[in-house]
C-alpha cells in the first residue's frame, strides 16, 4: 500500500477524500463505447424508418415494429442511445450550472426522465409485439 | 484573505478574441446538436408509446408530424443526427491521436459540416424520388 510518503496528492486533499473524482475514465470509455455502437444503431433507425414508414401511417409503423430485427434493433437503439444521452447531458449540466440546489436538481431530473422515457419506450415496443 | 484591492491579473482570453475557426464550430455544433436529439430522442420514446397505445393517439401525432413544420423538425433532427454521426467519428478518430493537426482537423470538419447539408437532402430525394 502507498504510504503518505509515496503519494502525489498532499495531506489536505486526502483527508477531504475530494480532488479526482475517480470516475472519470469510466465515463470517457462509457461514451466512446456507447458511440460506436450509435454509429451503426442511428443511420440503421433513421434509413429504415425514413424508407419503409414513408407515409407514418399507423399500419405501417406496427408492420415495422413487428419485424424481430427491426424490433430488436429499436430497442437497443432507446437503450444505447439514453445510456449516451445521460453522459452528455450530465457533462453539459456539469459544465454550465454552477449552483449547487440546481445542477443536482437537472442531474437527477435527468436520470428520471431518462429512465421513465427509455423504459416506457422498450415496453411499447414489446407491447406492440406481444400485444395488451 | 489577500490585499484590500484586487490585484491585475490577466484575464483569460475570452470567445470574441479569437480569431474564428471552422473547428471552433464544429465543437460547438456538437453539443448544440447532442443537446437537440436528446430532445428528439425523447420525442422518439412518446412516438413509440403513442404507437403501442393505439390509433386513436398515434393518428394525431402521426398528423402533426405530417404539417410543414413537423416535416420541417424531422428534416433538421435528420441535419442534427448526420452532423453528430459525422463529427462523433471525428471525435473517436481525434482520440487515437490521429488526424489532429489543424489542417487535418481543419478538412475533417468542413467534412462534417458538408455532411450534415448532404445527408437529409439525400435522405429527402431518396424518400420522395426513389422507388
Amino acid at each position: 500500500m502507498a504510504g503518505p510518503k509515496n503519494t502525489m496528492r498532499t495531506s489536505l486533499g486526502r483527508v477531504r477524500n475530494h480532488g479526482a473524482a475517480g470516475e472519470g475514465t469510466s465515463h470517457f470509455i462509457a461514451q466512446r463505447a456507447s458511440a460506436i455502437a450509435l454509429v451503426l444503431l442511428m443511420p440503421w433507425f433513421i434509413v429504415s424508418v425514413a424508407l419503409s414508414l414513408k407515409g407514418g401511417n399507423y399500419l405501417g409503423v406496427i408492420d415495422f415494429l413487428t419485424q424481430p430485427v427491426n424490433a430488436v434493433g429499436v430497442i437497443l437503439l432507446i437503450a444505447t442511445g439514453f445510456y449516451h444521452m445521460h453522459i452528455g447531458m450530465q457533462e453539459v449540466i456539469n459544465d454550465y450550472i454552477a449552483r449547487p440546489f440546481t445542477k443536482v436538481l437537472l442531474l437527477v431530473l435527468n436520470t428520471f426522465a431518462l429512465l421513465a422515457l427509455g423504459v416506457g419506450a422498450v415496453f411499447a415496443v414489446l407491447m406492440v409485439n406481444f400485444g395488451v | 484573505m489577500a490585499g484590500a484591492t484586487r490585484p491585475e491579473r490577466p484575464i483569460s482570453p475570452h470567445v470574441q478574441v479569437w480569431r474564428w475557426h471552422v473547428t471552433m464550430l464544429t465543437s460547438i455544433l456538437h453539443r448544440f446538436t447532442g443537446v437537440a436529439l436528446y430532445g428528439a430522442a425523447l420525442g422518439l420514446a412518446l412516438w413509440l408509446m403513442a404507437a403501442a397505445a393505439g390509433p386513436e393517439i398515434f393518428g394525431p401525432l402521426a398528423e402533426l408530424l405530417h404539417t410543414p413544420l413537423g416535416q420541417i423538425a424531422l428534416y433538421l433532427i435528420v441535419a442534427a443526427a448526420a452532423f453528430h454521426l459525422a463529427n462523433g467519428i471525428r471525435h473517436l478518430v481525434f482520440d487515437t491521436g490521429a488526424g489532429l493537426t489543424p489542417t487535418d482537423a481543419e478538412t475533417s470538419a468542413w467534412f462534417a459540416i458538408l455532411f450534415a447539408i448532404a445527408a437529409p437532402a439525400g435522405l429527402w430525394a431518396l424518400v420522395t424520388f426513389g422507388g
